[in-house]
């Protein structure tokens, strides 16, 4: 099947990811007694978290700005990519009455998943907002790159869920890795702590981690205090889209066989 | 060109090894680890299709059977895209839409509402063709008053219903039906099969898979009957139908021994020896139908000569109800005497309208003026009675509604009913 006619079918099928990604979020409101407000409660209570132990006791700088706000702008985005994550990448496992049952393109699945993330994160990005006013943070014009790096992330998420989401169908014990990998991810990623607090020396890998280019370059559009960093930012962007790719080639490569082994 | 499906040399191949358990990462690494370059072992294969072809005309109404384990999923499931074959290719023509289970990604949390817009996306539906069919969906499932009820709340007969209610509204060319009627109560069943006699009226192309031979028999205009993975036989219904259940009928199957049999009463100067089914034609029925026509022969020897006898049978249910016990004395038959040796006698019954299922035959032989038992074999042979249409419905009955079936004809003030499934199909067809 051709790129062209595949693309083809994707747009065909627009509505159903549209129905999946709405199913997961409908129901994942309704399970939840205080249903939206989740969104913000997980990344509210992190930041206090992070701002009683870091900020407060191993006092981290925070690039001038109040360290609750610069901790909650970075888990917004790290929580989307972290729930998302942990949720597309047993998407294809936890779909498995459909993937025996019906055709349709199974990259709906963790595409689904990845947008169905966006909801919560737009809650949360509100509450974002309400933060800015308080600290009396006031945006540049840099906010405009802001969907830049939001973009980014969806990108990112959606090439890594398809790898895990692919390779959990064949393994089933990958599974199990999903949650230490997120977990070791927040602490390699400039979320809780600005880059300027690694040495010198090791900052190259940190910019290995495309995150860090996507976590930085979010949160300096938004509140300032530093100048978006293009290098970075660029690194970053060749890193997600070759995770992007790697992703998509696998998953495509190994589809045909989903509705088998599943 | 006319067709509307072309299977080509379709061939599907299972690895055993990858279907019998999940596999782990970790086992594989540790694999790795202990013998590096030790070549993989030997995987067992299942050859689930081997070169199936064959094609289907626009319109036509196909019914796939075969036993279980055949390859008729897997057929469905390669044409409904869901899995791929391992060579050979199949041609489709037009909308496919395939129904393999009723109320697919359905969700126990969202509402009946909810989940009919998600099942009809699911099943390839526009949001605006569900939406335009809202009504007809639900008042076919007969679920409005829980309309925005979680359907975790419904019952088992309900969610089917509005499962069906979906797929019975898509419009598809070509329709891929799996055995979806074979759940549910009679009542969902019949409307299941009147939409399906809908959509073969409007020119659609079915593949239906079921074990309700009637359903098949009376909605399908053809039979492909499928094999351990091959196309055995390809033709008419009625051909194929017959075919089909006379393999179920091993070599014992026509004929059966009663030589051995211990369990029996009477005097045992004659005895019986054999039972066989038979057509009227004399050749062995493998098969029995209900309300088709059977001839019973049933073989005895004497030890000597036996002065007017009495032949006589008793059918009863498998649970031991008796249905009927006729004679050649309830007939007033004389029958002067039995020679020394081997005979047989025949009963022929014009129709056998009897409900599908198993039936059990006693046979006894007494005589004289004094009625002294020679032999008495209780539940000797069992007869299996086979389904076929009855009263000309495609219903498939069994012993829920009873034992025997009489023909017969319904009129209301005097005029005849027509037939359910006719006005049923008139109603819907103009409703669409």
């Amino acid at each position: 099947m051709s790129a062209i006619t595949s693309f083809g079918e994707y747009w065909r099928y627009r509505e159903l990811m549209y129905f999946l990604a709405w199913r997961d979020v409908k129901v994942r409101y309704k399970q939840a007694t205080l249903g939206a407000a989740w969104a913000i409660i997980q990344p509210l209570f992190t930041m206090l978290t992070f701002t009683f132990f870091f900020g407060k006791l191993a006092g981290i700088s925070s690039n001038g700005v109040p360290y609750p706000l610069f901790s909650f702008s970075g888990l917004v985005l790290w929580m989307y990519v972290s729930v998302t994550l942990g949720h597309a990448g047993n998407s294809l496992v936890n779909n498995s009455n459909l993937i025996t049952k019906v055709y349709f393109p199974r990259l709906l699945l963790p595409a689904s998943s990845a947008f169905g993330g966006l909801m919560d994160l737009a809650v949360s990005c509100v509450f974002l907002a309400a933060m800015m006013v308080h600290y009396q943070v006031q945006p540049s014009w840099a906010i405009m790159f802001a969907p830049l790096f939001v973009l980014e992330a969806v990108i990112l998420v959606m090439g890594a869920s398809m790898f895990l989401g692919a390779v959990n169908v064949k393994y089933r014990d990958v599974k199990y890795t999903i949650p230490f990998l997120i977990q070791i991810g927040l602490f390699v990623t400039p979320i809780i702590y600005p880059v300027s607090f690694i040495p010198e020396r090791f900052r190259w890998l940190l910019n290995l981690n495309p995150l860090t280019g996507i976590i930085e370059g979010f949160r300096a559009s938004l509140l300032g205090g530093t100048a978006i960093d293009w290098r970075l930012t660029a690194i970053s962007w060749c890193l997600t889209l070759s995770v992007f790719a790697l992703g998509y080639v696998y998953f495509r490569k190994t589809e045909e066989t989903f509705a088998d082994i599943v | 060109m006319n067709e509307s499906i072309i299977v080509e040399n379709l061939t599907k191949r299972y690895e055993l090894g990858h279907l019998q358990q999940e596999t782990y990462l970790r086992h594989q690494i540790v694999n790795m680890l202990k013998a590096p370059f030790r070549r993989r072992r030997e995987k067992e294969i299942l050859w689930a299709l081997r070169d199936v072809s064959f094609k289907v005309n626009h319109g036509e109404v196909v019914g796939i059977i075969g036993r279980n384990g055949a390859g008729k999923s897997t057929l469905l499931k390669i044409l409904s895209k869901i899995t791929y074959p391992t060579s050979g290719n199949v041609r489709t023509r037009g909308r496919v839409a395939s129904l393999l289970e009723v109320g697919t990604g359905f969700h126990e949390e969202l509402t009946g509402r909810e989940n009919v817009f998600l099942n009809g996306s699911i099943l390839g539906m526009k949001k605006n063709e569900v939406a335009a069919k809202l009504d007809q969906i639900v008042s076919f499932a007969g679920v409005e008053r829980f309309l925005d009820t979680p359907i975790k709340r419904y019952s088992s007969g309900m969610r089917l219903r509005l499962g069906f209610a979906v797929a019975a509204h898509l419009e598809p060319d070509i329709l891929i039906v799996d055995e979806v009627l074979a759940v549910g109560d009679a009542g969902f069943q019949k409307k299941c099969i009147s939409a399906m006699e809908d959509m073969r009226g409007g020119g659609r192309t079915v593949l239906f898979v079921s074990h309700n031979m009637a359903a098949v028999e009376n909605l399908c205009n053809r039979g492909i009957w499928i094999d351990a993975g091959r196309v055995r036989m390809d033709g008419s219904t009625h051909e194929v139908l017959e075919a089909y259940m006379g393999s179920f009928a091993d070599a014992d199957g026509a004929a059966r021994d009663l030589g051995s049999v211990e369990s029996r009463r009477g005097s045992g100067e004659v005895r019986y020896t054999r039972v066989e089914f038979l057509s009227p034609d004399g050749s062995a029925q493998l098969v029995t139908r209900s309300g088709k026509p059977v001839v019973i022969r049933m073989h005895y020897r004497a030890s000597e000569r036996i002065p007017s006898p009495s032949l006589g049978f008793r059918l009863t249910t498998e649970m031991g109800t008796l249905i009927t016990e006729t004679s050649t004395s309830h007939h007033e038959l004389y029958v002067p005497e039995l020679p020394a040796g081997d005979g047989y006698v025949e009963l022929e019954i014009e129709s056998l309208n009897l409900i599908p299922g198993r039936y059990l035959l006693s046979l006894g032989l007494s005589g004289g003026a004094s009625n002294h038992l020679y032999d008495l074999v209780d539940n000797a042979v069992h007869l299996d009675v086979e389904a076929a249409s009855i009263y000309g419905s495609s219903r498939s009955f069994d012993s829920r509604v009873g034992i025997v079936f009489f023909p017969q004809r319904w009129r209301l003030d005097g005029v005849s009913c027509r037939s359910d499934r006719d006005s049923e199909a008139v109603v819907s067809g103009a409703r669409r």
